[in-house]
């Protein structure tokens, strides 16, 4: 993506065509949300359910399947994690404000 | 051999469809056009073909469809009118920003309100600067030929930019002319096979199409589309030229077609099927000794400025017949480009244009008539009586009611 940045009009690629697969992951987007979410671990019963819905894989989860934390990078703050978390009386991801 | 049968516009456009063959063809019926794809459909159903038919359930899905079609790297057409194209809107930007080689057939019909099924121009007009080619036919013959000739255009490397082939609606698509239909492998030879430039189904090359675009780049991208339209008009006539040598055709295969202009002081211009009736009325005026012509512009996108202004400046009087009305503009759109590519030209003749045809209104030689006495009283003040007139508008009969 990098190479882009500096080009003029001509440099650029027929029909505005990304060529570079997967490289959306390089454009950071997280100082976009408002609101973010926190994640308690010790109330987490990795369920994924916040893993699942979430729409931009911003729910860090590791080799054992267990929920290790979010992608502040890629999380736009829509707060779907914290309203699909089942966990009660407290949720394990709370929103508060940046 | 051609095989000369006795086809309407939209039988012609069909067979030309058959013989180019393409691997999709995503279409919804719309009066003018619906002939054309019911033959097309009987041809797919005959087996004659080996296209993908896919029928949609909207114009704006037709579009669609072809645009990921295409995109994937199969040739692909769709053919439409008035309101179908007007549905189509959002998708025809996109086509050409994705540098798509669509080629599509427009029955030219005139857009709602009041609906109306007939022919005018305000169908394409109204998307003249979704960054497509325009051509022109003036007859089914011209039709064929450009359909056929719009693949080779459409697909060349440094153009990559979606045509629109017109056609006027009823008096082209549904009136019975002999049409030569040429060899279909020749015609198949002619087109070649279609290399995409990019596409959706290669894994080994995996791209985006569609991404966002901001400020900072939506900009450059717009302009950088200009490349492939700005190559066209050579393109254009390279094609044309190697068509005709190929097929032996006799219509037309430039920009426009020039009609005893080389001593013409009063000249009318025109596209579509009404250039037919120009010319009748330029042979008749002749006949009494008026130096008269007349020009049918066959390619309005890209508009050939340079070429026109060529042409028109050594006139005294010109009037440029439009069928359509570019609202709240000088006139209609055919008017304007010409006014633009006179600028700065000395002289140039007093200029006027006319509005005629809307809805399918009938234009005669008689009108016709009108529009070159109306430019020998112009010459004769040095400006016309009105900027933008009408032919055959009942504007007297409102007078008397």
């Amino acid at each position: 993506m990098k190479k882009y940045l500096e080009a003029t009009y001509e440099k650029l690629p027929l029909a505005g065509v990304i060529e570079e697969a997967g490289n959306a992951e390089q454009y950071e987007t997280g100082s976009w949300s408002t609101f973010r979410p926190v994640f308690h671990p010790e109330i987490c019963i990795h369920c994924l359910f916040c893993w699942v819905y979430c729409p931009d894989s911003a729910i860090l989860v590791n080799e054992e399947s267990k929920v290790i934390g979010i992608d502040y990078d890629h999380c736009k703050g829509c707060e779907i994690c914290s309203v699909e978390c089942p966990t009660k009386p407290e949720k394990a991801i709370t929103i508060e404000k940046k | 051999m051609p095989e000369k049968l006795a086809l309407t516009g939209n039988e012609a456009v069909a067979h030309a469809m058959r013989q180019i063959n393409p691997d999709v063809v995503a279409a919804y019926p719309i009066t003018p056009q619906t002939s054309m794809m019911q033959k097309f459909a009987d041809f797919v159903a005959d087996g004659l073909m080996d296209c993908e038919l896919v029928l949609v359930e909207s114009e704006h899905s037709a579009m669609s469809a072809a645009v990921g079609s295409q995109a994937s790297g199969a040739r692909t057409m769709t053919a439409t009118a008035a309101c179908g194209l007007a549905l189509m809107w959002e998708i025809l930007g996109i086509a050409s920003a994705y540098r798509l080689p669509i080629v599509m057939p427009v029955v030219n019909r005139a857009l709602s309100g009041p609906i109306n099924i007939q022919g005018d121009h305000s169908d394409t007009m109204g998307a003249r600067d979704c960054g497509w080619i325009h051509i022109f036919s003036e007859n089914a013959q011209e039709a064929y030929e450009n359909t056929i000739q719009a693949i080779r255009i459409a697909e060349h490397p440094d153009v990559l930019t979606p045509v629109m082939v017109c056609l006027d609606g009823f008096i082209i698509s549904h009136g019975v002319e002999v049409v030569k239909i040429y060899d279909d492998d020749k015609v198949k030879k002619f087109i070649g096979e279609y290399k995409p430039h990019y596409s959706l189904l290669d894994p080994n090359h995996p791209i985006t199409l569609g991404a966002m675009d901001f400020s900072d780049f939506y900009f450059e991208h717009k302009v950088s589309q200009l490349d492939g339209i700005n190559a066209s008009p050579q393109i254009i006539l390279d094609v044309g030229r190697e068509f005709k040598e190929t097929f032996g055709g006799e219509e037309c295969y430039e920009y426009f077609e020039a009609y005893k202009m080389d001593d013409a002081e009063l000249g009318v211009i025109s596209l579509g099927s009404t250039a037919a009736a120009a010319r009748l009325v330029v042979d008749e005026l002749r006949s009494q000794g008026v130096a008269a012509g007349s020009v049918k512009l066959r390619v309005f996108r890209p508009f050939p400025y340079e070429e026109l202004a060529k042409i028109i400046a050594p006139l005294k009087g010109c009037a440029v017949l439009d069928r359509s009305i570019a609202y709240g503009g000088d006139g209609g759109p055919v008017h304007i480009e010409v006014r633009s590519a006179l600028y700065g030209r000395h002289p140039v003749p007093v200029m006027t244009n006319y509005i005629y045809g809307l809805g399918g209104k009938p234009i005669e030689p008689e009108h016709i008539m009108t529009a070159f006495d109306d430019l020998k009283e112009a010459v004769v003040q040095g400006r016309p009586r009105r900027r933008v007139g009408y032919l055959n508008l009942k504007e007297e009969a409102m007078a008397i009611a």
